[in-house]
């Protein structure tokens, strides 16, 4: 079972994206979205997410059950990480699994300040933890470990990689080390 | 470490700002020497306190009190389901927009004049207030909601969060500046139309009705002793819905 991208197109004015590109990811695995800066690896998490419009070109297999991780956090600022969570959780998640994810990512001693009182790192990994725990049948991670530290990194890719086993996860980075800690299909544009 | 009983900085400005005032005040009488022209503010507190024994001081401030805040709270009701239908749906706020227009810059006193036309003297100032307090609260919140990061709502989307969820978490602490910003200034301005209102449509048993009675009489001391009264209630009002509002945010943000 494949998503498959045929023939894609997109373009911003003069400054041309992706002019009929092709590739496939295989679903129930992790593919990886690799390439310098500027060559279109958010455009075309977007485009699979159903955020961003393509000129041209079919896209299809991409489950209706999505969750994220987006380039910005995007969290709710004045709200706990706990609520954070919540907020994308079904309701027979207990309050106690939300816990038990934020402490193994290593936000035990913050669960219920307000997520504006966070630093970048810490917010990084409520969006992780958020994106895991959400109902989805596939996870879209723009850059997840963007801004942790090596210790904070290691057990953020740790913790995805132990909650992400069997489902279909496109993850989109510029570090050749995370393509390897974690293993997956590339795809190089 | 032991807490300090003394006031802050900013208490301490405030007082000494608050006694200049009044100084000023009492030798600005004292030098005229007419209390029909300026009475003095000690004048004021005397009669004050002989103001709120009188019989019908409760009934006249229960009085206005109810219509001022019932136009206030009717029009932040209103306004709010407004604003979220413009922020919604582009062809209401252009409907809306000549109506806002017209209530913001048409003066008081002629919807005053215009509404005792339609309207007994005993419901003008709920209405007034109303009217005034309407175009603060929509155009408020519309620019509120009109500025929610575009960002967080394609994040919902993707989550498929619900508009309750959406309402709670991304809506209404956006909205928070703008309805605290809205109502500090829409109460004062409840209470500077709806007194208004009373005085011109004389509206029986009200603080117009007594502030009208001021005039006729020559009665100085009376009308500053009521402005009195209408400036600590306008005030006691705002701090305690500001406070319930500040509260209902912290209450929210911690659910």
């Amino acid at each position: 079972m494949y998503i498959v991208i045929s023939g894609l197109v997109k373009k911003y004015g003069e400054n041309i994206v992706f002019d009929g590109f092709d590739a496939k990811i295989e679903k129930n695995r992790t593919t990886f979205i690799m390439g310098p800066s500027g060559c279109g690896k958010t455009t075309l998490i977007n485009i699979l997410m159903g955020i961003t419009t393509p000129d041209g070109g079919t896209i299809s297999g991409v489950p209706a059950l999505k969750s994220a991780v987006f380039q910005e956090d995007r969290l709710c600022e004045s709200f706990s990480a706990i609520s954070n969570v919540r907020l994308v959780c079904d309701k027979k998640i207990k309050n106690d699994t939300i816990i038990e994810h934020l402490k193994k990512i290593g936000l035990g001693d913050s669960l219920t300040k307000p997520v504006a009182e966070f630093s970048g790192g810490m917010k990084r990994r409520v969006a992780i933890v958020r994106a895991v725990l959400a109902r989805s049948e596939i996870l879209f991670l723009d850059e997840p470990f963007k801004g942790l530290d090596t210790e904070t990194k290691k057990t953020a890719m740790e913790y995805l990689k132990e909650n992400t086993k069997g489902k279909t996860v496109v993850i989109v980075t510029h570090d050749i080390e995370e393509v390897k800690a974690l293993e997956g299909d590339l795809i190089t544009l | 470490m032991k807490a300090s009983i003394l006031p802050d900085k900013s208490t301490i400005e405030k007082i000494v700002a608050v006694v200049f005032a009044l100084v000023v005040w009492q030798a600005g009488a004292m030098l005229l020497g007419e209390s029909l022209l300026l009475v003095a503010p000690t004048d004021v507190i005397r009669r004050l306190f002989t103001l709120l024994p009188e019989q019908d001081f409760i009934s006249s401030a229960g009085f206005s009190f109810l219509r001022i805040v019932s136009g206030f709270l009717l029009a932040l009701v209103i306004g709010a389901m407004l604003s979220a239908l413009a922020g919604k749906i582009h062809v209401i706020e252009v409907m809306l927009r000549p109506f806002i227009v017209t209530i913001k810059s048409v003066p008081v006193a002629s919807f005053i004049i215009l509404c005792l036309i339609w309207l007994s003297s005993k419901s003008l100032s709920i209405f007034i207030s109303f009217l005034m307090v309407l175009p603060i609260v929509y155009t408020n919140l519309l620019q509120g909601i009109k500025s929610t990061d575009p960002k967080m709502l394609e994040m919902a989307d993707i989550f498929r969060i619900g508009w309750l969820r959406r309402l709670k978490y991304i809506y209404l602490p956006q909205l928070k500046p703008y309805l605290v910003s809205a109502c500090s200034v829409a109460i004062g301005l409840a209470w500077k139309s709806g007194i208004a209102a009373e005085v011109i449509g004389v509206t029986d048993g009200s603080i117009g009705e007594k502030l009208y009675e001021a005039k006729i009489y020559l009665s100085t001391g009376d009308l500053f002793a009521w402005t009195v009264v209408i400036v600590a209630l306008s005030v006691a009002f705002e701090k305690l819905f500001l406070y319930i509002v500040k509260s209902f945010f912290a209450g929210l943000e911690k659910s």
